[in-house]
């Protein structure tokens, strides 16, 4: 319901309203009180222009064409109603037709639909006004069934939208009949967006009604309509303008406050209007912590990327959103380092931001940000995207989606020698079929001149790789690169990416919720949760050498070829934070057995050790119970948000 | 193709009544009525009927009109150039000016830029869209032919008589064409080969007009096609409004005659002509979309 | 006892062919992994067997008679991969779990089995009320599992049940799934692409391949020595399983 109301909060949705109130008020109230007046035939003032008693003047029998404008407000908008009822009622049962029929029944009613709804309406209409005869019932059943197949299709294509969820096919399953399912678990759902484009046709109906009349298939004399009286109006426009003018008006009025009423309501059950983006102040109380891990990192000159500080926040509703919320680390040249953690930890930002590919309305903050010593925080120049485009590669999560799906996959790699490295199309094309060789695709020469399409999904995430070779990068990041694939190709791509580590002295920066892939493929790991590294490690460490208790249950929480199949799995308790809600003090204390009330109001700094390996925790390295049993009577909360 | 053609033939054995009697008349002679019939082939069965109508077809015999005793196929080749010049014309306007359009408004309001811009664009364009073309041609002709007295009201006889039936047929489609290309081109602009062609760092108006747009325009041909196909739809009331001699004119004085015959072969000719724009749009797909030519073998 | 037999089930999709000639069988009480990567034909072999997906050959029996895929009486329930589209975001998860109970019996009775099962499954009986938009993804799980028990199945199929949550989640709907087979002597055919998964839930094990079961047996045994190429492959792919054939720097 507040989704409703919020119809009202935009300028366009309260006009719309409004318009929409008044004009059925008026259909209401019109007759009643002026219907004497429209009828009032002054012989002596024929065809007259506007003037004090003739607010738009008079037709062709003296009578008043403002009056009779405001008394056909009931008509036009009756006619249109009932019209958009016959088209919703008709539309209805075409489009739930294909899901009560089952398959073939139901491909024949939707192949029916689609050819009607390629037919247009005002064709449709003349069709059936000619069946129906001229007239003004006539001119209804036109529009109404002229209105179902567009109705009908909607319908259908939301009943498949909603039949194809996993829900429907659980009640099926559970031996619920199908029209039981239409009414308790299809309807429901659809109704929203059924009901806003119901709105949506009575204002064309309106409009098309309108049409008829003017073209004297709707309403005949002597009742009389909108489009009846432009009709009439339009004959005399160089007399008296007014007379076309009034009904226009009111037709468009009407027509419009239907239409845009619903579409600001579609608008405002869609997705929320998102504000600006005013800058949040700096967490200052982690910095000096982190400030010293910068230092550490620093002392080496082969650092390839590094970061501090970085935060990456968003516009929210409830104010800003911040996603990273200040983190520092290096990447030294050839060094592998993984980045884990679940959902909404911010990893992915991380990657993004480092790769300053964090678009609109994202915002970018860092107190450094250097790829080879070049500031990544100055603005856009030629000089800085050639460095990016040569120095660093990204490979991102969904290789079938990646790539551009209306070019051949050489001109794709091309691209980057061509802008980057100034060489002609042939020479790019050249490199781009011996990169994409170097990535172990066959038939490279053939393989370029084909569309993505015609890769398979392994295929196309060597290829992404090998575009990231284009130039001589010196940092790969890779965002899930194996999340989408199989485990058999996931173990390709991931010996290809080593295999290109060891050769070509290339920094890796591997992103990944998969504490296994990280643990096998990197030197070291980041362990990122609620926006902030919790953990720096050795990846040897992550078995046995863990400090922090979200590290050690993460790892324990996920079963491999060597869990104890007599003990149950560790469980993590709770749910992982929401980057819009994140806790005071340590983000991962509800979830956390070491809690106490120090970590629940002061959070623990990230603290290097001798070794160089970094833990934020006040228990860190405390003995844990990391097989926690959710058995223990209690259960697991249900939150109400 | 045949759905329309029998739909076509049905629809004059639905109208209730005896058609023959109803264009003659209430006040002919009985026995013309029937002579009339017999002529027609009214009183065989209705399948006989079917077949003599489809052997017509196929040879371009379209019958008479029973209000001018011309032959209906004269009638349609007369009329047909003038509806086809009007809808081809508004729709290379509207077409021209909704893709620069539509390109740049979804590069101005892609991912929450431009929040204003894009409100302004969208309000005027949700208006124009849904403002009828007759209406729109009504005020046309107040303003530039009424008020101004620039251009000509009717006919089609001056170059410049064809300014405003176009513009009041285009304005509404590009409007509609113009949005679902913003929208379209806003939603290509989040795709991930957008940003893989980001992070290949080439310019901006290498990933709008290389990367961006072909794929924004797959996409909105499809409704492309729908908007020409409303479009010559659109001519009948247009016509009406600026007296255009056309098949749109034609048909409803026809139904206003209940000259049936007409307007049978009219309905007949403006389905086979949103068929054809239909197939040339898939025809269309096919070449542009790389994915769709793979599935045609 | 409650066996589950596939006997030359095939299923195609027009050109395709995603099931082709299967024969496996769910011994009872027992739980049955059937691993394969996408497109192996692995989820479509499930939704054949609850009437999901047509048939175009073969049977799938219930100690020896065919499964029922019409009707209200279906003793083969199935859990879904994705928790967040096999909820009605519009009704209460006591409502979905009622839905599925049979039919009959009175209101107060259903109510007490609704808190019965959401007990079973480790949520509190009181909120049986709460939408699932309320929930988090284990918790839908939990309730989706509860929805395929309420059915008093004699088989139960679950279909990538984990594959959908986040990691800190798996481990407890895992040893939820492993108890509830224990406790209530449930069959189980569970599908999954991860053998780790696999190894740690089921007794047997099942290999598919481009729609064929290529290897099959009990899990120890298929793990410690495959007999199939393509076994061999999907043990040497699991992450960690061959840490040390590299040499991390």
């Amino acid at each position: 319901m507040r989704r409703w109301t919020s119809v009202l909060r935009t300028p366009l949705g309260l006009a719309a309203t409004t318009l929409s109130v008044a004009v059925l008020l008026l259909a209401v109230v019109a007759p009643i009180l002026w219907t004497d007046d429209a009828d009032a035939v002054d012989t002596g003032n024929i065809l007259a222009g506007p003037s004090g008693d003739h607010w738009a003047g008079t037709d062709n029998l003296g009578r008043d064409i403002f009056y009779r404008t405001l008394v056909a407000t009931r008509l036009s908008v009756e006619l249109a109603l009932s019209a958009t009822v016959i088209a919703v009622v008709a539309g209805l049962v075409l489009g739930t037709a294909a899901f009560l029929l089952g398959r073939r029944p139901g491909r024949v009613v939707s192949a029916g639909i689609n050819i009607a709804v390629a037919f247009p309406g005002i064709l449709l209409a003349l069709f059936f006004a000619v069946i129906f005869g001229v007239g003004a019932t006539g001119a209804v059943f036109a529009i109404g069934l002229a209105g179902a197949p567009a109705f009908g299709r909607l319908t259908q294509t939301l009943v498949a939208g909603i039949a194809s969820r996993d829900f429907v096919s659980a009640a099926q399953v559970a031996g619920v009949g199908r029209v039981r399912i239409l009414f308790r678990h299809v309807l429901p759902n659809i109704a929203e967006p059924l009901v806003v484009n119901a709105t949506i046709s009575a204002g064309g109906a309106l409009l098309a009604f309108a049409g008829l009349s003017f073209l004297g298939l709707g309403v005949q004399q002597p009742a009389y309509d909108w489009g009846r009286l432009l009709m009439d109006g339009v004959q005399s426009i160089y007399v008296n303008p007014a007379a076309a003018f009034a009904p226009g008006t009111a037709v468009l009025v009407a027509g419009l406050a239907f239409n845009l009423f619903g579409e600001s309501v579609a608008k405002a059950l869609g997705v929320g209007v998102v504000g600006g983006i005013p800058a949040l102040p700096r967490v200052p109380e982690a910095l000096e912590a982190e400030e010293v891990a910068g230092e550490v990192h620093h002392q080496h000159d082969d650092v390839v990327l590094d970061v501090r500080d970085l935060e990456v926040t968003f516009p929210g509703p409830q104010g800003p959103i911040r996603p990273v919320r200040g983190i520092s680390f290096a990447v030294r040249r050839g060094e592998a380092v993984g980045i884990v953690g679940e959902s909404g930890s911010g990893k992915s930002l991380t990657a993004l931001a480092v790769s300053k590919l964090v678009g609109d309305p994202g915002r970018v903050d860092a107190s450094r940000l250097e790829l080879l010593g070049t500031d990544l925080r100055a603005a856009d120049t030629r000089a800085q995207r050639q460095l990016l485009g040569t120095s660093l590669s990204m490979v991102f999560q969904d290789p079938m989606t990646s790539f551009n799906p209306t070019q051949r996959m050489g001109g794709q790699l091309a691209e980057v020698a061509r802008h980057h490295q100034g060489l002609d199309r042939k020479a790019a094309l050249g490199r781009a079929v011996d990169r994409l060789r170097s990535v172990r695709i066959t038939e490279p020469e053939q393989r370029a001149h084909q569309y993505p399409h015609e890769f398979s999904g392994g295929m196309r995430q060597r290829a992404m790789i090998g575009m990231g070779l284009m130039g001589t990068p010196a940092l790969i990041v890779a965002d899930e690169p194996t999340t989408a694939l199989d485990v058999t190709v996931q173990q390709q791509v991931l010996d290809l990416l080593a295999a290109i580590r060891e050769a070509e002295d290339v920094a890796l920066v591997l992103i990944s919720h998969d504490v296994t892939v990280v643990g096998e493929v990197c030197d070291r790991v980041l362990v990122m949760y609620a926006g902030k590294i919790v953990e720096d490690l050795p990846a040897s460490d992550l078995a046995a050498g863990a400090r922090h208790p979200y590290t050690r249950a993460l790892v324990a929480a996920v079963p491999d070829m060597d869990t104890d199949l007599d003990e149950p799995l560790a469980v993590i308790p709770g749910r992982p934070v929401d980057p819009a809600d994140v806790p005071v003090g340590c983000a991962y204390a509800p979830r956390c057995p070491l809690a106490t009330d120090r970590c629940r109001v002061e959070q623990p700094p990230l603290e290097t050790d001798a070794a160089g390996r970094r833990v934020a925790c006040w228990h860190a390295g405390e003995p844990v119970d990391v097989a926690i049993h959710d058995r223990a009577g209690s259960y697991e909360e249900v939150e109400v948000p | 193709m045949w759905v329309l053609v029998t739909a076509s033939f049905l629809m004059i054995h639905l109208i209730p009544g005896d058609p023959v009697r109803a264009a003659l008349g209430p006040t002919a002679p009985a026995a013309l009525v029937a002579a009339k019939r017999d002529e027609m082939g009214l009183d065989d069965p209705i399948l006989v009927q079917y077949w003599h109508y489809l052997q017509d077809l196929f040879t371009g015999d379209l019958g008479t009109s029973i209000v001018s005793q011309l032959p209906v196929s004269q009638i349609v080749s007369q009329r047909l150039p003038a509806t086809l010049q009007l809808a081809l014309l508004a729709f290379v306007v509207a077409v021209a000016v909704a893709v620069p359009v539509g390109v740049l408004m979804g590069v101005l309001t892609r991912r929450g830029h431009g929040r204003r811009t894009e409100l302004a664009f969208t309000t005027t364009s949700v208006v124009l869209g849904i403002i009828p073309d007759f209406l729109i041609g009504v005020g046309l002709v107040y303003v530039f032919a009424v008020n101004l007295g620039w251009l000509p009201v009717a006919g089609n006889d001056t170059a410049s008589a064809y300014v405003l039936p176009v513009l009041a047929l285009a304005i509404g489609p590009a409007a509609i064409l113009s949005r679902i290309i913003r929208v379209e081109m806003v939603t290509v602009l989040e795709a991930d080969y957008v940003r893989t062609a980001r992070a290949k760092r080439l310019p901006a108006r290498t990933v709008y007009l290389k990367h961006a747009l072909p794929n924004a325009l797959t996409a909105s041909l499809t409704l492309g096609g729908l908007i020409l196909g409303s479009m010559v739809a659109g001519t009948v009331l247009v016509e009406n409004v600026f007296a255009w001699p056309g098949l749109g004119s034609t048909i409803v004085s026809s139904i206003l005659n209940k000259d049936y015959q007409v307007v049978q072969a009219i309905v007949i000719v403006y389905g086979a002509t949103v068929l054809v724009v239909n197939t040339l749009v898939d025809v269309a797909l096919a070449l542009l979309d790389p994915r769709s030519m793979i599935r045609e073998d | 006892m409650n066996d589950l037999r596939f006997e030359d089930v095939t299923v195609r999709f027009g050109q395709t062919t995603a099931v082709d000639g299967v024969s496996l069988t769910v011994p009872a009480g027992q739980v049955v992994g059937l691993v394969g990567e996408s497109g192996s034909g692995k989820s479509t072999l499930a939704r054949a067997a609850v009437g999901l997906a047509p048939m175009q050959g073969g049977r799938v029996l219930l100690d020896g008679a065919p499964v029922p895929t019409k009707g209200r009486n279906r003793p083969l329930q199935m859990v879904f991969q994705d928790p967040y589209s096999s909820l009605d975001p519009r009704m209460s998860i006591g409502e979905s779990i009622a839905e599925a109970m049979p039919r009959g019996g009175s209101r107060a009775g259903r109510r007490t089995e609704v808190e019965r099962l959401l007990e079973l499954v480790h949520l509190d009986p009181t909120r049986s009320g709460a939408r699932p938009s309320e929930l988090s993804g284990g918790q839908r799980q939990r309730v989706a599992l509860a929805r395929a028990l309420a059915g008093r199945p004699a088989v139960v199929i679950a279909d990538e049940i984990t594959s959908a949550l986040d990691v800190s989640i798996q481990g407890a709907v895992l040893n939820l799934v492993r108890e509830l087979q224990r406790e209530l002597g449930l069959s189980m055919l569970f599908i999954s692409h991860n053998l780790a998964v696999v190894r740690y839930v089921a007794t047997h094990v099942a290999v598919m391949h481009h729609g064929r079961i290529v290897e099959e047996g009990p899990t120890a045994q298929v793990l410690a020595a495959p007999d199939h190429d393509y076994t061999r492959e999907l043990l040497a792919a699991v992450p960690g399983n061959n840490q040390g054939s590299r040499t991390p720097r």
